[in-house]
């Protein structure tokens, strides 16, 4: 079975592994890097529990090969915090109840990564539309748009 | 799931991608966005021996106004549309179609031409593309092409593209002045496929009158069908509801519905009609400078 060198930067560190073409970036995160926080729900790229971010954009892990993310850069979960000091993102999450299970929230979190990057005041509705790709069974999504309306308070202060 | 093994090269050029299509012929796929190619081999619907990936390809990223054209590269993304501002000033209608499809993540890989190649009458923008009569580039081991979208598909899941073969550029005509489009899309929950999708184009005549329309319909045969009776009885006439009313009866009789989980039949074509006749009337609306 012929296996392929990827290199990639997750969360700002060089990471390689030997994988078969046909591995998927989500099975490489967590079975060759051991980087069990992106998480793997569906399968079929409708949930969002698995997604992360390639060179700034958010997508569905569970539907890229590892091996087209050879020479770019992941953002994960584990990439959020920095120096012990929790993401904006994470502290609305805590703060305001954003997760039960906690199942969908390391996508959840990346997903409202990109809306903040993108559009930093965004309203309720355009946080409902941000976070359109990611499924969540247990809170009915309100304390997720608090937490991300939080964190998007807490970026905007942190600017001034 | 784990999709089936496959050989995988990364050509730099299309050349090198058409070389390497020709060589492996029906074993090869190209993968772009793959949100179609990659779900289909997990569920073993799908096995090429060899996936020839285009997206480190330079060049084919380009979305442009040139020569009364809109050229849109192979690799153009779903959400290079939302953010473009000659599709939001000069086609509301990709705009609408375009933040239907899926999600964001999604929206971040998915191509345009992948969505038209991929052949799917559910897919949206095969109906976008016969309601603004776009042409498609195609580039193969015999050079350059370019077929009118109403040639291109063939089949369910079957186009005009030969295996070695890329679909390169989608080319829209710019409309004139006065144009609007909309695309209306039924789904049973965000992002869904369509249980009916109609896509319309109107451009309007110094009096008010629409001088040409296109209407496209979304996943309402084995085919995206171009309801061309419908659009005949639109040209010369004033947008009045009657006028409304019978291209959206056109339109119903022109598609091919079938029951599935989605909708019974007489349902989904029902719903061509109410569709239509919505598409129209914002597309009018949006042709007169509203919204």
């Amino acid at each position: 079975m012929s296996t392929v060198n990827v290199t990639v930067t997750v969360n700002g560190v060089e990471r390689s592994a030997e994988v078969e073409p046909r591995t998927l970036l989500v099975y490489f995160l967590r079975d060759h890097l051991r980087l069990t926080g992106t998480h793997i729900g569906c399968d079929t790229s409708n949930c969002g529990a698995c997604t992360v971010m390639l060179d700034g954009k958010i997508i569905k892990s569970c539907t890229l090969f590892a091996v087209q993310a050879n020479g770019k850069s992941v953002k994960t979960v584990e990439g959020l915090a920095e120096n012990g000091k929790l993401h904006p993102i994470q502290e609305g999450f805590k703060e305001e109840h954003g997760l039960q299970c906690g199942f969908c929230t390391p996508g959840m979190m990346l997903s409202a990564l990109e809306l903040l990057q993108k559009n930093p005041h965004p309203s309720e509705d355009e946080i409902r539309w941000g976070i359109s790709g990611n499924l969540c069974r247990c809170t009915g999504y309100q304390n997720i748009v608090k937490a991300i309306q939080y964190a998007a308070d807490k970026m905007a202060k942190g600017e001034a | 799931m784990i999709p089936p093994s496959f050989e995988y090269h990364a050509p730099g050029s299309l050349a090198d991608a058409i070389g390497l299509l020709k060589q492996h012929g029906d074993e090869a796929k190209i993968l772009s966005g793959g949100h179609s190619l990659v779900p289909l081999m997990k569920m073993r619907f799908a096995a090429p021996a060899h996936i020839v990936d285009i997206n480190d390809i330079p060049g084919l990223d380009y979305l442009k106004e040139e020569g009364g054209h809109l050229r849109i590269g192979a690799l153009v993304r779903e959400a290079d549309l939302e953010a473009s501002a000659v599709i939001a000033a000069k086609f509301p209608l990709i705009l609408d179609a375009t933040k239907l499809i899926a999600d964001p993540q999604v929206r971040n890989r998915a191509t345009i031409a992948g969505n038209l190649a991929h052949g799917d009458p559910a897919n949206d923008h095969p109906a976008v593309m016969l309601a603004l009569d776009a042409e498609l580039v195609i580039e193969g081991s015999g050079g350059e092409r370019v077929v009118p979208i109403t040639k291109f598909f063939v089949d369910t899941f079957e186009t005009a593209l030969a295996s070695d073969e890329v679909l390169k550029e989608v080319r829209i005509p710019i409309p004139p002045a006065k144009s609007g489009g909309a695309y209306f899309k039924l789904e049973r929950r965000v992002g869904d496929f369509a249980i009916v999708g109609v896509a319309a184009q109107v451009s309007l005549d110094g009096a008010g009158n629409i001088q040409s329309a296109g209407i496209g319909l979304t996943n309402v045969g084995p085919m995206p069908i171009k309801a061309e009776a419908a659009e005949a009885s639109l040209a010369g006439k004033a947008p009045n509801d009657a006028t409304l009313q019978q291209a959206g009866q056109l339109a119903a009789d022109a598609s091919k519905p079938v029951t599935d989980n989605r909708a019974p039949e007489d349902y989904k074509r029902a719903m061509v009609k109410e569709l239509t006749i919505r598409a129209l009337r914002r597309a009018v609306s949006r042709a007169e400078g509203g919204n």
